[in-house]
């Protein structure tokens, strides 16, 4: 069996006080491709904004590791050059800093902590170009301030060019296919499939299905109160679809009664 | 013009130092002073009671003796370099006050007429006898002083129709420590011209230092006139300076103001609705640290129908600084369909630094558009998490927020050199704020 990337164990959170994550297991391996589905509120969000470190939730028990390492021991920017990438839900806007100065920074960064070289503004502006094509993105991009008057679809876009330009080892994917039209969303699905390669993995935090007939996972994990209560292969996806989720959740709570 | 006229001691010191100004050939400028002279005297320097300076006290700028400086300093071309600026057609360069005609170029263009107030061809005194003193009324007592000792200035007049393609780059330079000067700029516009004007206050050393500046613009019909304004001076310097802009009808005034140095600066910016349909673009910023304020009024007449002004004014302070904006929007009876806007945001980047914003909105038309807000904060925890998500340590992440909420103001000056060589500044500025 491939490498063990991500190693979630007994995990749970709060937030303001309140737990929101309640015992959380998952272990992600190299080449694989994980969904998180499960109704709103289950806590899918929450449990990619704490792998990501985000200050506002609180880690109550549970450890998780990054290839072996306790995560929790690292700051998010520590996170993020170890080879941890988070898709934002709703991709922050920053006026005043143009795409590519703030693409370019984020990379060398990510590019000097794993000892390799940095690139100056004009062989970064090579190495973008072929990445733009990935998305299908317009080069002007690379001039607006980051995600400023981007609509819908091109944040979310922006959220996988970075994901390709700092080729992490694990990327979670926060309903980066919630708000896209057919098109937009078969260019970002497309542009993470190519992405994909035997030492790296995908975990994607979804609401719906469709995101799924185009990237197919090796694993669908449901979610429910701060729980992951069921997994299982792509078919359950296709489940999910027709029958929703209480069915999953009956089916959990008569186990658990049991 | 007797000294034994001035009765405010602190008024009468800082005349005193002033030693006789000549007078002028211009019967009326002597006037014009004399008139200065006395509203001096009537004016009490103002201190905290007074509602327009209660967030800023004068006291330390009362507490320091300055001298004027009498005889020219010498300062070389190599001095000035840093600040020049390729994009400029004519500059006029002031050193301590006084004209320096060796470090300035003047460039001959029809229709334009850019020289020091003192040199002017006999043939505009009439203009200038007609603009001088119009925009800044009977002002305030560091006007009045300004006035009173009106020795010399910067002059740009443009004539009809005419579009001056490059920027008029005004340079004023404290050469000398502990020296007071009255810098004044007169820029009349006529009808149907266009033309940028960059007013630019500097110092050559870091000691002290008093500008008390008067600037005024009259903006002709149909005429738009873009202002750019940088406050660089040293550290221990104190700045006060008002400018006052009178738009004709269907005129254009844009107005971008920098102030990054001096320990106390204060600029009043009044801009007056003079006929319908004027459009005012006003954007400030205020970048300051250590102990320094930075005092910005703004008062925005409308006078008049369809008038529209837009105005973003920005203060960023660090350590233990002192940011201060009044903004002052006044719709007058009759002034219908105006459409106005005023944004202050300020961005604090310590515990013991602090902001005192007072937008004021006074409307009395019914048909208006009137918008305004002030925020106080700091950098958004979002975006630095979203920056430290991407790899940038929580310095660089703050670093490049802060820097990116200043250059959104620098960037409007739309100068290449100048914006180039002001955001580098920025990200020196930026940088540390644990040394600030």
């Amino acid at each position: 069996m491939s490498t063990v990337l991500l190693q979630v164990r007994g995990l749970t959170a709060t937030v303001a006080g309140i737990e929101i994550l309640k015992g959380i297991e998952l272990t992600v391996r190299a080449g694989e491709v994980h969904a998180i589905m499960g109704p709103n509120g289950s806590g899918k969000s929450t449990l990619a904004k704490v792998l990501a470190g985000h200050p506002s939730y609180q880690v109550t028990s549970g450890e998780v590791l990054f290839e072996g390492k306790n995560l929790f021991e690292l700051a998010p920017e520590e996170r993020a050059r170890a080879g941890l990438f988070l898709g934002f839900q709703y991709p922050v806007e920053v006026p005043g800093v143009t795409n590519s100065s703030f693409l370019r920074l984020a990379y060398n960064t990510v590019q000097g902590a794993r000892g390799k070289d940095e690139l100056d503004p004009l062989e970064f502006d090579d190495y973008v170009q072929d990445k733009l094509k990935l998305l299908d993105m317009d080069p002007a991009f690379l001039e607006r301030s980051v995600n400023e008057g981007f609509s819908g679809g091109e944040k979310k876009r922006n959220e996988i060019l970075q994901m390709a330009i700092l080729e992490p080892k694990l990327a979670i994917l926060d309903e980066t296919d919630s708000g896209l039209d057919i098109d937009a969303l078969r260019i970002v699905a497309n542009g993470v499939s190519r992405l994909r390669a035997p030492d790296n993995a995908v975990v994607l935090v979804t609401h719906y299905q469709r995101l799924l007939n185009y990237i197919v996972p090796d694993y669908v994990h449901v979610m429910d109160q701060g729980r992951i209560i069921k997994t299982g292969g792509k078919e359950l996806a296709l489940e999910l679809e027709s029958r929703g989720y209480d069915w999953v959740a009956d089916e959990y709570r008569a186990a658990q009664a049991a | 013009m007797a000294m034994d006229a001035v009765k405010n001691t602190y008024l009468e010191s800082l005349l005193r130092g002033q030693g006789r100004v000549p007078a002028s050939p211009l019967s009326w400028l002597n006037q014009v002073r004399a008139d200065a002279l006395e509203r001096a005297n009537a004016l009490a320097v103002p201190t905290t009671h007074d509602e327009d300076w209660r967030f800023t006290d004068l006291s330390p700028l009362y507490k320091t003796a300055f001298q004027s400086a009498l005889q020219p300093t010498h300062v070389g071309a190599a001095a000035i370099q840093p600040f020049l600026i390729p994009e400029a057609g004519s500059r006029l360069v002031f050193v301590d006050g006084m004209f320096a005609a060796a470090l300035s170029t003047l460039e001959r263009e029809d229709g334009l007429a850019v020289a020091s107030l003192a040199s002017a061809p006999a043939q505009h005194s009439e203009r200038v006898r007609a603009e001088l003193g119009r925009m800044i009324g009977s002002g305030d007592a560091f006007s009045a002083v300004n006035t009173a000792w009106l020795r010399d200035g910067a002059l740009v007049l443009v004539g009809p129709d005419r579009d001056v393609s490059h920027p008029i780059h005004l340079l004023f330079i404290g050469a000398s420590p502990g020296t007071v000067s009255f810098p004044r700029v007169l820029v009349s516009a006529a009808p149907g011209s266009r033309c940028t004007v960059i007013e630019d206050f500097v110092s050559l050393h870091g000691d002290t230092g008093f500008t008390n500046a008067v600037g005024e613009i009259s903006v002709g019909e149909n005429a738009a006139v873009r202002h750019i304004r940088l406050q660089r001076e040293s550290a221990g310097a104190f700045h006060i300076a008002t400018c006052g802009v009178r738009v004709a009808r269907d005129g254009r005034y844009s107005n971008v103001s920098v102030s990054l140095g001096a320990r106390l600066s204060r600029f009043n910016l009044n801009v007056m609705q003079a006929g319908a349909g004027t459009d005012f673009e006003i954007d400030g910023l205020a970048l300051i640290s250590g102990r320094q304020l930075a005092d910005t009024h703004s008062f925005v007449d409308h006078a008049l129908p369809h008038g529209r002004s837009r105005q973003l004014h920005k203060c960023i302070a660090g350590g233990a600084a002192h940011a201060v904006f009044n903004g002052k929007i006044l719709v007058r009876p009759g002034a219908q369909r105006t459409d106005s806007s005023q944004q202050n945001r300020n961005l604090l980047l310590t515990q013991r630094a602090h902001v005192d914003t007072k937008p004021q909105l006074e409307i009395f038309a019914d048909d208006v558009k009137c918008a305004h807000g002030a925020t106080v904060g700091q950098l958004d925890a979002e975006q630095v998490f979203y920056l430290k998500s991407r790899g940038l340590s929580e310095s660089s992440a703050r670093n490049l927020l802060t820097f990116a909420f200043a250059a959104e103001i620098v960037e409007r000056i739309r100068i290449p050199s100048l914006v180039q060589r002001l955001e580098a500044l920025l990200v020196r500025e930026t940088q540390n704020e644990e040394s600030r």
